[in-house]
């Protein structure tokens, strides 16, 4: 009875680890901010040579930073709605803050002087940086472009309170039924907490 | 005896449960796109998802890319390297790209034919993200190049380039 038990008991062991899935994740990118933290503050060039901070906003209530570039099809996808999100809410203090982390060198496209002339084009209403050295993006933990993370300024220092995509659709901005980057704005503005917090999107990766 | 019996069951019970898995291997695509002899069929994230649960005891590697993401790009011979030179039923390739599907005809299917890739090629077109990245691992960040490799209950997952010996080496981790 005991071996039979036992073998029982194996072929029980058996059946739950055939089923087990081995996930084992290598290498995850991570490293940078989670929602909460307190985000940096920089100076890097913006297109028009000066150089930019956020302690320069005295007016602002906080910022939409996004991770942005020439080359990837996903972030020219979104450039309209980028624009879009600064000229809605600049006014109510939170305005755009776009950066490039990019290294030229890997992407031609992504040079100071192609932000100059991209920016032109598209009429970009908000700063454009460049992280010149890319010392940025890695303290924020930004993997790709377009990559927004929504930061509130508090007596504490800039406060991250969303992390990840502009919304649930980056074929089609009328199609996308989830606004995230709204919806989190719209929260902070009334006091209110963010409804989603971190989401995932494709992109184009800055490591190059 | 009637210990044996239990045994029994409960063996049986767990080859029943993997022969349930093997039922469908075919995906259905929500669109086909056609040029110049090449053929690249697309799939919202339901329809591709089965790709990653077959169960039939070869390796599959699949490979997120995209053909304006350089380091994808600068890793696919080593993809097709290993299409190439693995007995086709014991390891299958597939590289999934994400380009836009405005870019299929201009973009991708070019690049498909003047690369002449022989691995399995198809387009993941499935534009909530959100929903589905957490789905194919859920460390994920959503940024390419990114690779699964599975095969029938063990699976990785990698968010990393890949060069040739460091792909074989991930493979021989799946007893081939």
């Amino acid at each position: 009875m005991k071996t039979l038990k036992i073998l029982v008991g194996l072929a029980l062991v058996i059946a739950i680890s055939a089923f087990a899935i081995e996930k084992v994740s290598v290498e995850s990118t991570d490293g940078g901010y989670t929602v909460g933290d307190v985000a940096t503050d920089f100076s890097l060039k913006n297109i028009d040579g000066k150089m930019v901070s956020l302690a320069d906003y005295d007016d602002a209530e906080g910022f939409i930073v996004i991770f942005t570039c020439n080359h990837c099809p996903y972030s020219v996808a979104y450039e309209d709605r980028i624009i879009a999100l600064d000229q809605k809410y600049k006014t109510k203090g939170y305005p755009v803050i776009a950066i490039n982390p990019n290294n030229p060198k890997s992407y031609p496209d992504d040079s100071f002087d192609n932000m100059i002339v991209r920016a032109e084009e598209k009429g970009f209403t908000f700063p454009y940086l460049f992280d010149d050295g890319q010392k940025i993006y890695p303290q924020y933990g930004a993997t790709k472009t377009p990559h927004v993370y929504i930061l509130e300024k508090t007596n504490k220092g800039n406060i991250v309170r969303y992390i990840g995509a502009i919304d649930n659709n980056y074929k089609d901005a009328a199609a996308a039924t989830d606004k995230y980057v709204e919806d989190a704005v719209d929260a902070l503005l009334s006091g209110k907490e963010v409804p989603v917090k971190e989401t995932k999107a494709i992109g184009c990766s800055i490591k190059a | 005896m009637t210990g044996y019996r239990i045994l029994y069951v409960a063996l049986s019970l767990v080859f029943c449960l993997s022969c349930k898995e093997e039922k469908k291997n075919t995906l259905t695509a929500t669109e086909v796109y056609r040029n110049n002899g090449i053929e690249i069929p697309a799939y919202d994230f339901d329809g591709f998802q089965p790709l990653l649960n077959i169960k039939d005891g070869k390796v599959r590697v699949i490979n997120f890319w995209a053909t304006w993401c350089k380091p994808c790009v600068a890793e696919l011979p080593y993809f097709e390297m290993i299409n190439k030179r693995y007995p086709k039923d014991q390891v299958e390739v597939i590289l999934v790209s994400l380009d836009l599907p405005s870019n299929v005809d201009g973009k991708l299917i070019p690049f498909v034919r003047n690369q002449n890739l022989e691995s399995r090629v198809l387009l993941l077109d499935d534009p909530d993200a959100n929903s589905w990245i957490p789905k194919i691992d859920k460390e994920w960040s959503g940024a390419i190049p990114a690779t699964i490799i599975y095969k029938d209950n063990k699976s990785k997952f990698y968010e990393r380039s890949f060069t040739y010996n460091e792909l074989e080496k991930e493979l021989s981790k799946f007893d081939l």
